[in-house]
Order: structure tokens, then sequence, then C-alpha cells
């Protein structure tokens, strides 16, 4: 009985929504415009949430400007200029591609193309390297000889001559 | 030559991040937004007083042929808001100096204004009873309280989001509006 209770009302739970009943448009139509809208607007109080989320008076009231900017005609895009001139670019929760956010946008697609670059460039030096050529008699006599040396010597030095 | 090259993403990302970082490092308030409409004409809006017949407040009073004609503040306020108690004192202490200063009462009711105003004084030369908040919204206005500095000829000219506190007073509001009187 329990879980059939329990079972019920997991399944009839919604989610708690920052939109009141009272603001949503009688035109389906519209009120999913002013919807999508809204989830792309800043809410300047909270700042990182939409105002289709947050549940500030300044949310509200500008969810219900939307709706009322959308039932006078507006366009979606007149209804974002109206609120750009009033709270600037940054009541767009999507930056627009100026330059000041040149860099926010494609810093990352830039960094990941050097990136790829950088790696592309090592992994053809490292296969255009020469198969390790077997070592003459010479060269093996030097070896032992150095491997035979005292290990109190300079580290450091040694590093220096192999590389060169 | 080939150091560089080793340390060029190195160089690259503290490039990025200080570009990035120079704002908040510069010691600016992120939640301190700008006026879009700064040095802009303030909007145009035309507000009921709080005594029912009695005036209140229009852009004309900063726009108009009959225009002030001064530097003037704007302060967006409201019964309910905490540091709009606090700051009364020093904008009471401004208009004592002869500053002008206005009032927009946001999102109040006007018995709750009167009753704010009675209990700590009135600094308002006049005020606009802006109930639904729309007026507020043309100014951009996103917490209160909010004042605005306003120019002879209307446009606003500064923006100070919070209280304003006698530093606020001393450093920001008092120099700004002597250098426009000039």
């Amino acid at each position: 009985m329990i879980r059939a209770l329990v079972f019920l009302m997991i399944v009839l739970a919604t989610p708690v929504l920052a939109v009141q009943p009272d603001e949503v448009l009688s035109d389906a139509a519209l009120e999913a415009r002013a919807r999508t809208l809204s989830t792309g607007l800043r809410c300047l109080v909270c700042q990182n949430q939409s105002i289709d989320d947050s549940n500030a008076e300044l949310a509200r009231d500008l969810r219900l400007l939307v709706r009322e900017r959308l039932l006078a005609g507006d366009t979606d895009q007149q209804v974002l200029d109206y609120l750009v001139e009033r709270y600037g670019t940054y009541v767009l929760l999507e930056p627009p591609k100026s330059n000041s956010t040149l860099i926010l946008w494609y810093a990352p697609v830039v960094l990941l193309g050097l990136g790829a670059v950088a790696v592309g460039i090592v992994l053809s030096r490292r296969r255009a390297l020469p198969g390790a050529a077997p070592l003459n008699a010479e060269e093996r006599a030097r070896v032992d000889a150095l491997l035979a040396e005292d290990d109190s010597d300079d580290a450091a030095n040694h590093g220096e001559e192999r590389r060169s | 030559m080939r150091r560089l090259v080793f340390l060029m993403p190195l160089i690259v990302i503290v490039a990025l991040v200080g570009t990035l970082a120079w704002p908040i490092l510069e010691g600016r308030d992120p939640r301190q937004l700008p006026s879009v409409l700064l040095d802009k004409p303030i909007p145009a809006f035309e507000l009921p007083g709080l005594m029912s017949g009695g005036p209140g407040l229009a852009s004309a009073v900063f726009t108009g042929p009959d225009r002030l004609g001064k530097p003037a503040l704007l302060n967006v306020f409201a019964s309910w808001c905490a540091p709009c108690r606090l700051e009364i004192p020093r904008l009471a202490g401004l208009a004592a100096e002869g500053v002008a200063v206005y009032g927009l009462a946001y999102k109040d009711d006007p018995a709750a204004t009167l009753g704010f105003l009675e209990q700590l004084g009135n600094p308002y030369h006049r005020i606009g009873v802006d109930r639904d908040g729309r007026v507020a919204i043309d100014f951009g206005v996103y917490g209160v309280p909010e004042t605005y500095v306003i120019d002879a000829e209307g446009r606003i000219r500064h923006r100070h989001v919070g209280e304003i506190t006698d530093q606020v007073a001393r450093e920001t509001l008092v120099p700004l509006l002597e250098s426009l009187t000039r």
C-alpha cells in the first residue's frame, strides 16, 4: 500500500517551476516562444540563472514583459533588443559574437587546434627518427668504458654530452 | 629557439588567463553593472506622486523646456529595502548642501513609503511612484537602491548600485556633481 503510494507520488510529482500559472499565456505558440526566450535571458538579480528559472521579483517582471511584448506582436529578436537596450548584452545568457567576446568564443577552438598541431608535429618527428642502428665496435667500446666509470661522476655532464 | 617552442603553451595560457582575470584583479566588482544608458538621455516617463492629486515625477523635470538646468540625483528606493533606510541620512545631507534629490519609489505601497519617510525624514524634492516597476526597467534598474546622476541636459552620467555610503557620497557623487555644475 505504502509502496504504491510512494510510487504514485513519484510519478505524479512535477518539477517546481518558477513560472507561475497566472503568467502563462493562453496562446500555446506564444507561450512556447516566451519560454524559449526566457531561458536565454539572464536574471540580473541572481546573475547565473535564467529568468525562466528564477523566483526573483525582477525575473517575474521581465517574464511578464517578454509575454507582453510578444502579445503586442514583437518578433523574438525585437523582444531581445528591447531588453538589451535597457540592460545591455549582459542580459543575454549567451554572449553575442562581438570584438570584445571573440576570445570567449574562439579561444577554446584555437587552443585545441594549436594542441592538435603540436601533437601532430611531435608524432611525425618521432616517426621520422631513423631506426636504431647497431653499434660498431668502437662505439661499443666507448659505451662499456662509460658504464664502467665511477658513479660519482657528474651526471649532468653526461647528459650534455649524450645530447650533443 | 627550441626551448621557446616548448614554452609556447605556457606563455599562451598565462596570456589568456591574464587577459580574462584582468578586470577582476583590477578590483572591478562583477556585480556592479555599468548602465547601458550612460551619457544617454533618461527614458521618458510620467509617474503619479505619493498623495493622490499631489505632484508626481516626470522625465520632463530633467529634459523638458522647463527643466532644472542643473545636475540632479534620482534615487530608486523602497520602504522594504534595508540599505535604502541607511542611505536616507546621506541623501538628506546632500539635499541640505543644495543637491537636487529626486526619488523613484520602486514597487512599494504608497502608504508604506509615506510611513518610511515620516520615520526617517524626507530628503526628496519630489517622488514618483513606480508601483509596477516598469519605469525602473526602462532605466535598467536591477535592484534597489540605485542612484542615477543626471546632468543639466537630462543625460545619465553615472549609476551607483547599492547603498550610498559616506565614502561614495564624498568621493564619487559630490565631485561628479561639482564637475557637472561647472
